[in-house]
């Protein structure tokens, strides 16, 4: 018997990003735009994405719902109208490749459009599995305090798009914004970062024109 | 959080590279961990422990070498060691941008017996 040393050198995520490739693939060609919806939990993810797809009524919508529990949000979201498939993880802290080519088996996209993936509340592991979106929007708020970036900062790298959400409670906490903006652009220095209310609906018209725009 | 998932994909790895060569048994697993991946190495082991029983894995010891993140600052153009809630070049205060460096989480290499 000999000790044989091999390398490898293999990435442990390649198997994930081989699947969240084919992923992107399927969904680009039946004209889909899929949207990696992040944030902690609590952020407002479901109400910003409400807030969003009204603000959008003349493209289709879908949502596929990531709870490790419940289906509370996907209720909220069918209840106004808007076709929600429910994923639980029972536990795991984030969705993955193969959790979602499981799921898009079960959506029915006869119009193009958009599809947004809200994540598990959590602003770790998201961050670091692809589930074949096009673009990962990142959901923060004000609430949340404003030293996020620093701590968590992956999520505010990889994301394309921040929305700043509660705003309207700033005069209430206290939210440095410039130190919020400050580490957010050290980390990733050309995503547009909107600041909303989901509350009021402020800020929204600017989200979506910049949505649209993508598509 | 997300050892268990990421453990079995660790497991195929070296599993599927054991049976490339032929191997009965793997001694040992490098593993390259950037301490900004967010990886308990001790989880991983743990796991690994539980999902190699059976396979040529089984028993195979885990040794991590650790990658401490870094930041590239624009202004001095030099790599630096990212300091806690702060992003700022300890040389000249500028806001360093992020690198891949400390983000790492791949198989170097394993050791058999052939």
């Amino acid at each position: 018997m000999a000790n044989e040393d091999i390398k490898v050198m293999e990435n442990i995520y390649n198997e994930n990003d081989r699947i969240a490739d084919e992923i992107q693939k399927g969904l680009s060609s039946k004209g889909i735009y899929a949207i990696n919806v992040m944030g902690a939990p609590g952020a407002g993810k479901t109400s910003c994405l409400i807030n969003i797809i009204k603000g959008l009524p003349e493209i289709q919508s879908y949502v596929i719902e990531g709870d490790i529990e419940s289906d509370i949000d996907t209720v909220k979201l069918k209840e106004i109208g808007i076709e929600t498939v429910q994923i639980n993880t029972y536990g795991e802290c984030h969705l993955d490749g193969s959790l979602i080519a499981s799921t898009l088996e079960k959506v029915n996209f006869d119009k193009q459009g958009l599809l947004f993936i809200e994540n598990i509340g959590n602003l770790v592991c998201p961050a670091e599995f692809s589930i074949g979106e096009n673009i990962k929007l990142l959901i923060s708020a004000v609430t949340e305090g404003d030293d996020k970036p620093y701590k968590y900062p992956l999520a505010f790298q990889k994301a394309a798009v921040i929305l700043l959400n509660k705003t309207d409670l700033l005069p209430l906490v206290d939210f440095d914004i410039d130190y919020f903006s400050e580490g957010l652009r050290a980390l990733n220095p050309y995503a547009p970062i909107f600041t909303v209310s989901a509350k009021t609906g402020e800020g929204f018209s600017e989200v979506c024109s910049w949505l649209k725009a993508k598509l | 959080m997300h050892e268990f998932s990421l453990t079995k994909q660790i497991v195929r790895i070296v599993n599927n590279t054991a049976a490339d060569h032929h191997a009965k048994k793997v001694n040992k697993v490098h593993l390259v961990v950037g301490e900004s991946s967010g990886i308990i190495p001790d989880s991983v082991q743990i796991y690994f422990d539980m999902i190699a029983v059976g396979t040529a894995a089984e028993g195979a010891q885990l040794v991590i070498k650790y990658i401490k993140p870094q930041m590239l600052c624009p202004n001095c153009n030099k790599y630096f060691i990212r300091p806690r809630f702060s992003f700022a070049c300890p040389d000249c205060g500028t806001l360093g941008n992020p690198t891949d460096i400390g983000s790492e989480f791949y198989v170097e290499s394993i050791e058999l017996d052939t």
